[in-house]
């Protein structure tokens, strides 16, 4: 019953439907709509307990809204369930990341624990410049190359979709460069990104929509 | 996803806490230590009456391995959780089901088994008959699994929570009790030379409604801790 990714590839598509979320009686968002097709990005944008966070959790299906759907596809996400899950690849806050794990078993774990990509993990090491810290402990990391091993997870995994909250935290100048040049050409070949951030993208050639949340 | 992919995932989980266990050992080592120092305590407290204590040592040897498997619980998903890595695992796409079964797999091999082994040798120590040693054994082996599946829902439940530590043992204690009567009571009776088919029956359909069982509500109380 579970689908292949590739049943999906001509019309991938991301769709937002009057989305409700509230939090201890707080509504966040109210009639929430939107829609994504592949190649877009989408920023959310807005300031800090506005509600960025829980409208990806929403969207990742961690957390179930209160009224309003999430359509991928034109299925609702949570009616697909793993079928959805196995399309999409979430980076939170956490880094989600064993402490106690090498850089290479954290990669191996990622990709046996998702549906694994074309690139091996040692050419994805070397793209995000972590190569030589295979078998290195990741708590002897900094919070910064932490936070590439955790993005890095997005390119061992074969996925439509791009849920990032706060991608870029902790990382360096060169790191962010690496890490825009990646969601470029990821959503050039027909990806679909959600992505929060503070910082202001440096990818201009996309069709990319921004949405405030107050 | 194919059962194939399946079994690759709960094997690389498998693998991973164990390999975390390992590396973290001087931690995975408190329960067992903890096990030994309880059961010790009593003839130290009850004073060296042979006899007393065969008579207690099944209920003393079962109630410590409970303590100490619950001592231990915190540790199934706890990290995970801090760390992010649990909603990485909720999202795989695979039946968190099954994760959570290799999960708890792991966590009984790290707590359950070393328990297993240094039980007999408690045993004997409190001067438990022979004849009942070999039913410690199987009891514990068919019942320290369920005592982790168990623990496992109410890990899953605590685990959002800031201070899970002793709700945890007011959710699972109770639920423990049909092991522990069915344990203790298997070893009383096979130290009196009695069969005791009927009580390795029940441990072992308590094992398997475990097996079957635990991991659906453990699953859903990750989804609810998470939300």
């Amino acid at each position: 019953m579970a689908r292949g990714a590739n049943d999906f590839t001509a019309d991938t598509n991301l769709n937002v439907i009057d989305l409700v979320c509230s939090r201890d009686d707080l509504v966040l968002f109210d009639g929430l709509n939107f829609s994504l097709n592949r190649g877009q990005i989408l920023l959310v944008e807005g300031h800090n307990g506005s509600g960025k966070t829980t409208l990806l959790r929403t969207l990742c299906g961690i957390r179930t809204q209160d009224s309003g759907q999430v359509l991928w596809c034109g299925e609702a996400i949570n009616e697909l369930g793993p079928a959805y899950h196995q399309q999409m690849a979430y980076v939170g806050h956490h880094d989600g990341i064993k402490r106690d794990l090498t850089v290479l078993e954290n990669l191996q774990l990622a990709r046996a624990l998702a549906k694994p990509g074309s690139c091996s993990v040692e050419t994805i090491l070397y793209r995000i410049k972590l190569n030589g810290y295979e078998d290195v402990q990741t708590l002897a990391l900094s919070a910064g190359q932490r936070r590439r091993l955790a993005l890095a997870r997005l390119l061992v995994t074969d996925s439509r979709l791009w849920i990032l909250d706060e991608p870029f935290t902790a990382l360096d100048k060169a790191g962010i460069a690496l890490f825009e040049e990646l969601i470029a050409s990821y959503v050039s070949e027909g990806g679909i990104v959600v992505l929060t951030s503070h910082h202001d993208l440096g990818i201009s050639d996309v069709t990319m929509q921004r949405i405030r949340l107050n | 996803m194919n059962q194939r992919s399946l079994l690759r995932a709960f094997y690389f989980l498998l693998k991973r806490d164990l390999i975390i266990s390992f590396r973290r050992r001087s931690e995975a080592v408190n329960p067992l230590l903890f096990f030994v120092i309880v059961v010790t305590l009593f003839p130290l407290g009850i004073g060296a009456e042979p006899k007393l204590l065969t008579a207690m040592a099944p209920g003393v040897i079962w109630v410590a391995a409970m303590l100490a498997a619950m001592l231990s619980l915190d540790g199934i998903f706890r990290s995970d959780f801090e760390d992010g890595s649990l909603e990485q695992l909720l999202l795989s796409g695979h039946p968190v089901t099954i994760l959570v079964l290799a999960k708890v797999t792991a966590h009984w091999l790290v707590t359950g088994l070393p328990l297993l082994m240094i039980a007999p040798v408690l045993a004997i120590l409190l001067g438990l008959p022979s004849e009942g040693l070999q039913t410690l054994f199987l009891t514990l082996l068919l019942g320290t699994p369920v005592l982790s599946l168990v623990g496992a829902i109410g890990v899953a439940l605590t685990v959002g929570l800031r201070r899970g530590g002793i709700i945890i043992s007011l959710l699972v204690l109770p639920l423990y009790i049909p092991v522990l009567i069915f344990g203790s009571n298997a070893v009383q009776v096979a130290a009196n030379g009695m069969p005791v088919t009927a009580q390795l029956s029940m441990l072992t359909a308590l094992l398997a409604l475990g097996l079957a069982l635990a991991p659906l509500p453990t699953a859903a109380a990750l989804k609810m801790s998470l939300s």
